[in-house]
């Protein structure tokens, strides 16, 4: 059952493009069915689950490599799995009509079901590398998502921004997990769960930690990588609301989260995550208010939440977890009801800025209520569930020891311009004066009114009844976070304390920063510092950087001349062997001259004259000879140390070699002096030190021999058995006669090469064939 | 002893001898090329199931015994090496069915495609240095003549070079095989490999110097940095099914000598030839990386993108752990099926096309959404991207680094991964994406009068081979296995040895 209802979304995704085909628009109802389903399965382990039991399911993969399909269900993947069927049930039916008669209807299916069965997939994991293999894809299908409109190159830019930058990340995470399992001891999560103190007191628990976090604040677009989210906005409404505001965008945390029993608690921990998520949080809230795009606040703001869940779970206090669940749930809930909202004016009014828009209560009544709800529950106002969160958002920040103050001050900041980011979003489009639109609006049919409306009355219903939300998920949420039992204690009202003043303080200078909007947003972009800030400009400087590099790179190396390839080479070999002898054989070789006698000696000396005839001759012809000389000098040699048909054949061949070549070069100039004078002795350098170091070799291997040679048996044997007397010749028909085989091929090949390369030529080639 | 191991050597030379007898008529020779390079697949299927059940296989040839005679030797190594071998040539053959224009089928394009074929089985499966040494020249002269068939000047140009510094590899081989041959009085893969162990300590130093030679050799038929010239100078100059068999097999001999020699035969002073690997690959893949980011050219960035991928073998190598020498064969097996794949998708985009610059296509999604799917599956499994094939084969590098505490190898097989994804993305983006500029769509090449307008030959390697990426991926368990015992033979080759030489009293 488990492993159907994670597969079920890659076959459903992969009928996607048929189906839709078949029924257009209407089919978005009918792929809601899966992740209605999936709900509806997964909320019958809820009083298990409250019960504080969990469920285990195993399924080999790849057993070899510790890589298996295992599942852990218990309170948070519960909760996460919830999610992502519930708000996919919506976004399905919405993402039919809303792109109904795409073109590309089909295929955004395709990659959205397959975002959806990747999505549960990782949340459900407790096998590490089958958790980062469902991380991946998506990562993958997000590429293909928001790059839907493809043909425009700003849609392009940001994909693969997006690619990069959770792709970099997971390849740190994959990393991470990797040393993680090694030290930990397991790839399974339920297994990891047990083992803190084993990986927090290792000398890798630091690396560790890093190297995942860094994957985690990709994907959950935490300061510094945050850029790439507003980006990702580029892809079509369903994708923002779904991907990039209520799921994906949340693995990070939700890893975090995960392995907050394993890797939490620590100093390091609560430092780095309570800094970047409370920089996250603050530099999300503050470029909300200066962004205008529907999309574009919506986004911020999002990157606001993600830096919020990922401080508190730095703070990791229960209160914090508690906060943390709460937060959660509450900001899936309306951030995916405002996306889809917004996505609504755009599709109606066909306008993409809050600048644009205004008095559209009129002629959308219905968005306008599910909007405002939406947006109530965003700025945290009494009695919305996303109210709760905040209050416990700031009694956790007030009780952090660490450094409380600091991420005390900035949760109030970014409380203020939330509440000032959910008026733009809330009050805005509808209220004041009504603009003029490019379409006449009105409230769009029921698929697009179904998610907003659910989502955002969700907002209402669990903040008026926390206890739903807290007995049902949350506390065993709550408590597979902190690794024992949390009491949330949810509830609207929690006396006259200093979160309610925080809040009435936010909620005050919020509503002003509204009512000044356009003075704050242009005094804010004027500053136009802050775009230069965070890691957009080092990610471009990266991309630009790439180019540069690799093109000096190729520049350099693969110039295209054939003699700096042979120099290298040549080099490359020299400085290899120098260095083995030099470490490798301290010993020089003793040179024994005493077998040598005058004739060697004469011809030796020929054949070193001849070859410096050969390189410093400006006559091809003198070159050709002197070449010749040198190998007739080698055939001597062979024939004065009995080995004469080898030296025969040596003769036959230089003579054929020198022949030809003659014949060639007959008509060629004389050389020309091309080469610098230095480039000559530079070269010169080169072969003498080649030369040098093969002369050495040589002399070390020569006499050397550890054992018997198989030519013994060859002498022995080549009469008695293979019935001939000349060795050589038996050796070559008979002892090694697939070598002969061989080299008679070489020859025909040679021969059908030689032969097309004289009569294919391009030039000469007729016409009708193609160029 | 098994006929069986004979037959995938046998099969291409008997192939490229028929066809060079068939010389004029083309259809004898399209039909051998199929036929032909369907029985070297389907043999290379039996070898490896024999030797998978039975164990290694050994012939001796002429009854010789050895390590006097010459023998073939298939282990799991050999045999996985031949199967994929099989599967390249018989995706190529069909493929060249269609891409192939008549004037290189009269000029022995068939031929030379077996004896190539014949070249690297035989290189494969040979338990012999010097007959090594042979099969490396029939590769070396097939590929050469396949290089320069078409005589366009940068079919030359490449070839000069390509030939060049691989004679130069060959030169040194010898050698090697020389010194070697001196040393051991022996040319047996199994006899050299029992004698350098009895080698007296104080001698060591020699067989070391020795090593760095068959190192070096091999690492320029492996395309290693900064030995690669060669490859990038040569490899996007011929027909693309001519690169695609290339790309999957030629440097991929030369990987699979360095595993068989530094696994086997000099497992001695891995203090030297492993750390020289370790960096070798770490430099190879990042210069291929690199290289590939400043092409625009579909085939030089395929190109280039072998070379950082050999890096990735060569790591595996060379960190030399058991599981780092599997994750190496899987890498092997994994990169040959995707990088033939590659090279023929981007001849199928030339034939709708007609033409390689990125610069100049685009719009392939709208128009042929399906050949955008047949190349993302090769295309991320290249950059590793899960489910595919590739992610598993850089996992087990990437495990493999991590538990030998190779932090700084980890650290650039992920930063090239990453990069290979963006190669990757880049065509992606540029084919596929990007709106088609004015006038692309009537570049199409039109097809050789003989071939009709049929693209089915087109497409049924490249799916079959993108089939093949995602079921290695899905079902790795087996291939796991396979990599994990082919493993196991290199690393104890007491095996080995005892198959070709006989058990010891």
């Amino acid at each position: 059952m488990m492993l159907t209802a994670v597969f079920a979304g890659f076959v459903l995704a992969a009928l996607a493009p048929w189906l839709t085909a078949r029924l257009g628009g209407r089919v978005g109802w009918l792929f809601a069915l899966l992740p209605a389903a999936i709900f509806v399965w997964l909320a019958g382990y809820i009083p298990a689950i409250a019960a504080g039991e969990s469920f285990y399911y195993h399924y080999p993969w790849i057993p070899g490599l510790d890589i298996n399909l295992t599942f852990l269900l218990d309170g948070l993947s519960l909760l996460f799995g919830l999610l992502i069927s519930g708000i996919g049930t919506f976004i399905m039916i919405y993402a039919g009509k809303y792109l109904d008669g795409h073109q590309y209807q089909g295929r955004f299916f395709l990659f959205l079901l397959a975002f959806m069965a990747s999505m549960l997939g990782l949340v459900l994991s407790s096998n590490l590398i089958a958790l980062f293999v469902f991380w991946e894809l998506t990562s993958i299908t997000s590429y293909m998502l928001i790059g839907f409109n493809h043909e425009d190159e700003k849609s392009r830019k940001s994909a693969q921004q997006g690619l990069y930058v959770t792709v970099g990340g997971g390849l740190a995470l994959m990393t991470g997990l990797v040393t993680l399992a090694m030290v930990g001891g397991s790839y399974e999560l339920v297994e990891l769960l047990g083992s803190s103190e084993v990986v927090q007191e290792h000398a890798l628990y630091l690396p560790i930690l890093l190297l995942i976090l860094l994957g985690t604040f990709t994907k959950s677009a935490q300061v510094p990588f945050h850029f790439w989210l507003p980006n990702a906005m580029a892809a079509p409404t369903p994708v923002s609301a779904y991907l990039h505001s209520a799921t994906m965008v949340k693995a990070g945390v939700y890893l975090m989260a995960r392995l907050h029993p394993t890797l939490g608690g620590t100093d390091t921990w609560m430092i780095v995550l309570g800094l970047f998520g409370a920089a996250t949080m603050f530099t999300g809230s503050l470029m909300a208010i200066r962004s205008s795009g529907l999309k574009s606040v919506l986004a911020y703001s999002t990157v606001m939440a993600l830096g919020t869940l990922t401080m508190l779970l730095g703070v990791g206090t229960p209160t914090a977890i508690a906060a943390a669940v709460t937060f959660l749930l509450a900001h899936s809930l309306y951030k995916g009801a405002l996306f889809m909202t917004a996505g609504n004016i755009t599709h109606e009014t066909g306008h993409k800025d809050f600048r644009d828009v205004g008095g559209l209560r009129r002629e959308m009544p219905v968005s306008t209520l599910f909007g405002g709800l939406a947006a109530l529950s965003l700025a945290g106002i009494l009695p919305f569930f996303g109210f709760i969160g905040k209050e416990l958002m700031f009694e956790a920040v007030l009780e952090a020891n660490t450094i409380g103050t600091l991420i005390t001050l900035l949760a109030l900041a970014s409380g203020i311009m939330t509440v000032a980011a959910a008026a733009i979003v809330g009050l805005r489009p509808w209220f004041g004066v009504r603009k003029p639109t490019k379409h006449t609006p009105h409230d769009p049919p029921l698929a697009q009114l179904l998610g907003p409306g659910v989502l955002a009355s969700l907002g209402l219903l669990l903040g008026l009844l926390p206890f739903i939300a807290e007995r049902s998920v949350l506390s065993a949420a709550a408590l597979a976070i902190a690794g024992e039992p949390v009491e949330l204690k949810l509830s609207l009202w929690h006396g006259f304390n200093l979160p309610l003043l925080m809040s009435a303080i936010s909620l005050l200078v919020g509503l002003t920063i509204y009512w000044k909007w356009d003075t704050v947003r242009e005094l804010l972009q004027a500053r136009r510092f802050i775009d230069t800030l965070g890691a957009e400009r080092g990610y471009d400087a990266i991309m630009r950087a790439l180019v540069v590099v690799s093109e000096w790179q190729t520049r350099v190396l693969q110039n295209g001349h054939l003699r700096y390839y042979i120099l290298t080479t040549v080099m490359t070999l020299f400085a290899l062997l120098a260095y083995t002898i030099l470490t490798r054989y301290p010993v020089w070789p003793g040179v024994d001259f005493s077998g040598i006698e005058l004739q060697h000696l004469v011809i030796a000396v020929l054949i070193v004259l001849a070859a410096l005839v050969a390189v410093s001759t400006h006559s091809r012809l003198g070159a050709v000879a002197t070449l010749g000389a040198v190998g007739f000098g080698v055939a001597l040699m062979y024939v004065m140390f009995s080995a004469p048909d080898v030296g025969i054949t040596q003769v036959l061949v230089e003579t054929l070699t020198v022949i030809l070549l003659v014949l060639v070069l007959f008509r060629l100039p004389g050389f020309l002096d091309l080469t610098e004078h230095s480039t000559r002795l530079r070269d010169a350098i080169v072969a003498v030190l080649m030369g040098g170091v093969f002369t050495l070799l040589l002399l070390m291997a020569i006499d050397v021999q550890f054992f018997p040679s198989i030519s013994e048996y060859f002498i022995e044997h080549s009469y008695p058995s293979a019935h001939g007397r000349n060795i050589v010749n038996v050796i070559l028909v008979d002892f090694r006669t697939l070598d002969t085989l061989g080299e008679i091929f070489v020859l025909a090949l040679a021969a059908v090469g030689v032969y097309a390369m004289i009569k294919l030529r391009a030039e000469d080639r007729k016409e009708g064939d193609r160029p | 002893m098994s006929v069986s191991l004979a037959l995938p050597v046998l099969i291409p030379l008997l192939a490229g001898a028929l066809s060079l007898a068939f010389w004029r008529s083309h259809l004898a020779q399209r039909w051998i090329g199929v036929i032909g390079t369907g029985a070297l697949l389907w043999s290379s299927i039996v070898l490896l199931k024999v030797t998978w059940q039975d164990g290694i296989q050994v012939m001796h040839m002429g009854s010789w015994a050895a390590p006097f005679g010459i023998v073939l030797v298939s282990d799991l190594l050999g045999a996985i090496m031949v199967l994929l071998t099989g599967i390249t040539g018989f995706a190529t053959a069909l493929y060249s069915l269609v891409s192939i224009p008549r004037e290189h089928e009269k000029f022995g394009y068939y031929p030379l495609l077996h004896l190539l074929l014949a070249g690297v089985a035989g290189a494969f499966l040979t338990g012999d240095i010097f007959n090594l040494y042979v099969w490396f020249e029939v590769m070396l002269v097939a590929s050469f003549a396949l290089i320069i068939l078409g005589g366009e000047r940068a079919q030359m140009e490449g070839a000069i070079k390509y030939v060049t510094l691989n004679l130069f590899s060959s030169a040194l081989f010898l050698s090697a095989i020389g010194l070697l041959y001196g040393v051991t009085g022996t040319l047996n893969m199994a006899d050299v490999a029992q004698k350098l162990s009895q080698v007296p300590e104080a001698e060591q130093g020699l067989v070391s110097v020795i090593s760095i030679l068959f190192l070096v050799a091999f690492a320029i038929k492996a395309a290693a940095f900064p030995l690669f010239f060669w490859l990038p100078a040569s490899y996007h100059t011929p027909q693309v099914a001519v690169s695609a068999i290339f790309a999957g097999l030629l440097t991929k001999v030369g990987v699979y000598v360095l595993f068989r020699f530094y696994t086997m035969i000099f497992a001695d002073d891995t203090e030297l030839t492993h750390t020289i690997l370790l960096w070798m690959g770490m430099l190879t893949m990042l210069t291929g990386v690199l290289g590939a980011a400043a092409q625009y050219e579909f085939r030089r960035i395929l190109s280039f993108h072998i070379i950082s991928q050999i890096g990735y073998m060569i790591l595996g190598l060379a960190i030399f752990t058991p599981l780092a020498i599997v994750g190496g064969v899987f890498y092997i097996m994994h990169h040959i099926i995707v990088k033939a794949n590659l090279f023929l998708v981007s001849g199928l985009v030339y034939r709708l096309r007609g033409t390689y610059e990125l610069k100049e296509l685009g719009g392939l999604y709208r128009s042929h959404p399906w050949l955008g799917l047949w190349f993302l599956i090769p295309a991320l499994s290249l950059a590793g991207l899960p489910p595919l094939s590739g992610f598993f084969a850089k996992f087990v590098i990437i495990r493999a680094g991590v538990e030998a505490g190779e932090w700084l190898a980890v650290a650039v097989a992920l930063i090239v991964g990453l990069l290979t994804l963006y190669s990757m993305i880049k065509i992606w983006n540029e084919v596929f994406w990007k709106a088609a500029p004015e006038g692309c769509e009537q570049r199409e090449a039109p097809p050789y009068t003989h071939q009709g307008n049929s693209l089915v030959m087109y497409y049924l390697p490249i799916i079959g081979l993108a089939l093949m990426t995602v079921l290695i991926g899905v079902a790795a368990q087996p291939i796991y296995e396979l990599a994990e015992a082919a493993a196991e033979q290199l690393l104890n080759p007491v095996g080995y040895i005892e198959a070709v030489l006989g058990a010891k009293p």
